[in-house]
């Protein structure tokens, strides 16, 4: 089975208010990490027998430079087996995109483009303290589109503390406007260790209700769904299946997965494990001869079972209705959960409806026992 | 036998019984002040944790008095609820005199009453101790009064004391050897002997406590008990002192303990008089009755992983318990349980307690129902105490349900109050009696359904703690009564149906879907509760849903921390019972029961 491989390129200029991705802003350190991806690939060699998608997120990976680019692809390449039509995505910033590095990533074999756009308002674009402006996002979009890239994802978040729902579907239309292969559309999760988690304790902000969460969010799967798109998971929309991140969908199919780099997570047979989440740390660990692992689990059939379900039933997909476990059992929740309209039968699966989606959180509990 | 004396302790909880019983034992120095602990005749946790004394209990005190006479004193503990009252009676008759404990600052409080009450019809000399005399709020004069008052006790003769502080135990122990009277009996007549408490023991059996009037009983002696006419071999008899202490045999007046081979407690009961087989009394002891259970509940493991582990604990706990009785009963919404029977609510209470702390069960109970009875169309008659078995609607002729007396004794000022809680709780037929100026002895007749769920406890809210509350079951009378469902989601729940009278259905009714409503979390769709009486809906709630839970991203990073929750949530939701897709926590099925005013 043809696995997921990711990157994590944890140097961000700054940090956004929301984020709580593990980042650092000492660009400096960049050879120093390369340095330590390259020996944890080396560590990994062999051990996957192959990968059909390549993801590099970060942090912001488009802060690499183009002799980093290169190193790293070359690492990557060298050492790993990659099936010929491997997805293979770069996480970009509107800041960073330039005609010189789009066509130098076209070159190492970069086929999709995941734009961390966020919003075309430049006031919320204050707010979230992103450091371009909505026409330098479209500028970039442009760029990556002369470029040659023709799978371009633009990253949206909405539920901004303050935003009106007119705002929103402004800044979605403008998206649309691009014709983008894929959208994320994320709803605002203030976390806690976030500055906007902090302040939200001190009152500074405030998350929006229930229904307003819920409004915001049928609004925005009615109106992709109406432009064509296809909401495939609770915060993604493709244009086609053919546009679905396949990188993704290896996270949300209990696919195996490797992370490289600092903080990532990886997943394989019944085993998970996750580096540390300090450069130092990482570092260190790979200089020294060691493994950069922070930690570990390995997990047990029921917990197999439940995370396929939870992780299935946040897709358009859902689950297959033999891996809800005891048939009559789940024909009882189906029977009571007639009428909810949560959840729809078809075809020998479970598939969350648009409601379904809303309430992915706690879905799974129903049919675990 | 002059130099014995049998007495018991009459108080108001928290006027210092429990302490006036420790001084005492520590004045007789059988214990240690290492050893000694407060309530050391409390045993059980929940007497210690409420500060009540549940069981019956006794000891045997060495005292030398001023005069230098030795006496052997047996204070016998007796339990201060309503429930228990006819081991408090068996108690009482087991002694000639009673200590009447009155709190210096507090005076003369409602509860005292019927057992003072219940003492003067046993004939008891009546010592009125003024306890708590170190207290700065102490008026030892108005106690006087009151005890002269509402009593209709001689003051003058009172023994001011502090337990706490153990001034004036002195006194109290010169009182009881100089005015209760030493017992009467004769050694050479037949044995009588009044069982008034068995406790297990995991060594020994059954060991029971009784108080012989007349005769003598001896190791290798064969016993009888004149209420099933069993018999026994005495292997051991003894006084209590604290611990056992076996003696070659018990005399006419004294209180001891006798160990015969007994298996269970539920083999003896309370109130029943032993004698020899060999030579046995002519007639019993007056006033032995068979204790009945008149509140009855339906026990359920959570899980039912956790059954045979409630059936050991059940079997277990009634070693010790003759009052519970239970029986094997099934559930649609919650499985199988045990229908059990007690003997009011407290009794049902302290064996939940018990059963929790002490057996470490968890379980879920269902609304406390009486006996009622029911003849059919076909004449024929039956008994339901389970809602479970209420006959189909269209089959009954006439229904009836278990009336009680209430007695009720309060200041002249809760009149008004108690008054509209006995009509609200359908109390007829008032009568009312003055036996003090200020006081007011109300008596009602009441179903006693509408007792055994929160009376006591609204009682003691209307009337702030001063209200007393006695009954004695009087007989069935007719009674328009109808079965109330209750549905989740379309889905009825056996277990919280309830039999209930029909004017009082629609109450309770909206009472239980209230209740529900707090206590059932929102889930991912409306929940609605609805109440039904014949198929007709009579109230309802709805538990609106929660509709949006879920987080934007899910990631590589956030899988194992969702799963933990979820995990978490799992676990949260054993403790829950389904009744279709809907959990209803164990809360909601205790939550039911709570009063409104809480």
């Amino acid at each position: 089975m043809n696995a997921g491989l990711y990157v994590h390129i944890p140097f961000c200029r700054g940090k956004c208010p929301y984020c709580d991705f593990y980042s650092i802003s000492t660009l400096s350190l960049v050879p120093q990490w390369l340095e330590a991806v390259c020996r944890e690939i080396l560590a990994y060699k062999g051990l996957f027998p192959s990968f059909d998608s390549l993801f590099l997120g970060g942090g912001t990976p488009t802060v690499l430079s183009r002799e980093h680019w290169s190193a790293l692809m070359d690492a990557l390449f060298t050492h790993f087996q990659f099936d010929p039509l491997t997805e293979i995505t770069v996480e970009a910033n509107p800041d960073d995109v330039t005609e010189d590095l789009m066509g130098h990533l076209r070159t190492l074999g970069v086929n999709r483009i995941s734009l961390g756009v966020q919003s075309f308002d430049d006031r919320e674009l204050l707010i979230l303290k992103r450091r371009h402006t909505s026409h330098r996002a479209e500028e970039a979009i442009e760029c990556i589109r002369h470029s040659g890239f023709t799978n371009v994802g633009l990253d949206l978040m909405y539920g901004l503390p303050g935003q009106t729902q007119d705002q929103w579907l402004k800044t979605l239309k403008q998206a649309l406007d691009f014709a983008p292969e894929h959208l994320s559309c994320y709803q605002l999760t203030i976390e806690k260790e976030t500055p906007f988690g902090k302040m939200r304790d001190k009152g500074e902000i405030h998350p929006l209700n229930e229904e307003q969460q819920r409004t915001l969010f049928i609004l925005t799967s009615r109106f992709l769904e109406q432009e064509g798109y296809l909401h495939y998971e609770i915060s993604n929309f493709t244009k086609g299946r053919e546009f679905t991140c396949c990188h993704n969908m290896k996270y949300w199919q209990h696919l195996p997965y490797l992370g490289l780099g600092p903080s990532a997570h990886s997943f394989q047979g019944n085993r998970r494990w996750w580096n540390l989440k300090s450069m130092k740390g990482y570092c260190d660990a790979l200089a020294g001869g060691r493994m950069p692992v922070a930690d570990e689990e390995t997990l047990s059939k029921e917990q197999q079972d439940l995370e396929s379900l939870m992780l299935g039933l946040r897709t358009m997909e859902g689950v297959e209705l033999d891996r809800l476990g005891d048939r009559s059992q789940s024909e009882k929740v189906l029977r009571d959960l007639k009428g909810t309209g949560l959840v729809r039968v078809e075809e020998g699966r479970v598939m969350p409806t648009r409601e379904g989606f809303l309430v992915a959180d706690s879905l799974p509990l129903l049919f675990s026992p | 036998m002059s130099n014995i004396r049998n007495f018991s302790v009459i108080a108001h909880i928290d006027h210092g019984k429990s302490t006036l019983a420790d001084r005492l034992i520590q004045y007789a120095g059988l214990v240690s002040e290492r050893e000694f602990r407060d309530q050391i005749l409390d045993t059980m946790d929940i007497e210690r944790q409420r500060g009540i004394t549940i069981k019956s209990n006794s000891i045997t005190l060495p005292y030398t008095s001023k005069a230098g006479e030795e006496y052997e004193l047996n204070l016998i503990d007796t339990p201060g609820h309503v429930d228990f009252s006819y081991e408090v009676s068996r108690s009482l008759a087991s002694c000639e005199g009673a200590l009447l404990l009155v709190d210096a600052s507090q005076g003369v409080q409602a509860q005292t009453m019927a057992n003072v009450y219940m003492a003067m019809e046993h004939d008891l000399t009546i010592i009125p101790v003024i306890n708590k005399i170190d207290l700065p709020s102490a008026d030892v004069e108005q106690a006087k009064e009151q005890i002269e008052t509402e009593l209709g006790l001689d003051s003058e003769s009172s023994i001011l004391c502090s337990a706490k502080e153990g001034i004036g135990i002195e006194e109290v122990l010169e009182g009881i050897v100089e005015r209760i009277p030493g017992p009467a009996g004769k050694k050479e007549d037949p044995l009588t002997a009044l069982l008034f408490d068995a406790h297990y023991d995991s060594f020994r059996g059954v060991i029971i406590s009784c108080r012989l009037f007349d005769g003598r009983v001896r190791p290798g002696d064969i016993i009888r008990f004149m209420s099933n006419d069993a018999t026994y071999k005495v292997e051991e008899v003894g006084i209590f002192r604290l611990r056992r202490e076996p003696k070659d045999g018990l005399c006419a007046g004294e209180v001891g303990y006798i160990i015969s081979g007994i298996k269970t407690v539920s083999d003896t009961s309370i109130g029943d008089t032993v004698t020899l087989d060999a030579y046995p009394a002519p007639v019993p002891l007056a006033g032995f009755k068979e204790v009945k259970p008149v509140v009855f509940s339906s026990l359920y493991p959570i899980s039912s992983d956790d059954y045979p582990s409630i059936v050991e604990a059940l079997e277990k706990y009634k070693l010790n318990d003759a009052a519970l009785v239970y029986q094997k009963d099934s559930s649609a919404a919650l499985g199988q349980g045990f229908r059990c029977g007690f003997l009011g609510l407290l009794h049902l209470e302290i064996v939940q307690s018990r059963l929790e702390r002490e057996y470490d069960q968890s379980f879920i109970m269902t609304v406390p129902s009486v006996q009622y009875r029911f003849t059919l169309q076909d004449g024929t008659s039956i008994t339901v105490d389970n809602p479970q078995y209420y006959p189909d609607p269209g089959s009954i002729e006439s229904t009836a349900e278990p009336f009680i007396k209430a007695n009720i004794l309060i200041p002249e000022r809760y009149m008004g109050a108690v008054m509209k809680l006995c009509i609200e709780r359908r109390g007829v037929n008032s009568r009312f009696n003055y036996p003090t100026p200020g006081r007011i002895e109300v008596f009602f007749d009441m179903p006693l359904a509408e007792v055994i769920v929160d009376f006591y406890d609204e009682l003691k809210t209307v009337t702030q703690g001063y209200g007393s509350f006695d009954y004695e079951i009087i007989g069935y009378q007719e009674s328009n009564l109808v079965k109330l469902d209750i549905l989740v989601n379309g889905e009825p729940v056996d277990a919280l149906s309830i039999i209930v009278h029909a004017d009082r259905a629609r109450e309770w009714g909206v009472r239980i879907c209230d209740r529900l409503k707090d206590e059932i979390p929102r889930h991912q769709f409306k929940i609605a509760i609805q109440g039904a009486t014949g198929g007709k809906i009579i109230s309802r709630s709805t538990i609106a849903a929660f509709r949006k839970d879920v987080t934007a991203k899910c990631y590589g990073g956030d899988i194992s921390r969702k799963r933990k929750l979820l995990e978490k949530q799992k676990k949260g939701k054993k403790r829950m019972k389904m009744v279709g897709s809907v959990m209803i926590p164990q809360n909601a099925f205790v939550a039911v029961l709570k009063s409104d005013k809480e």
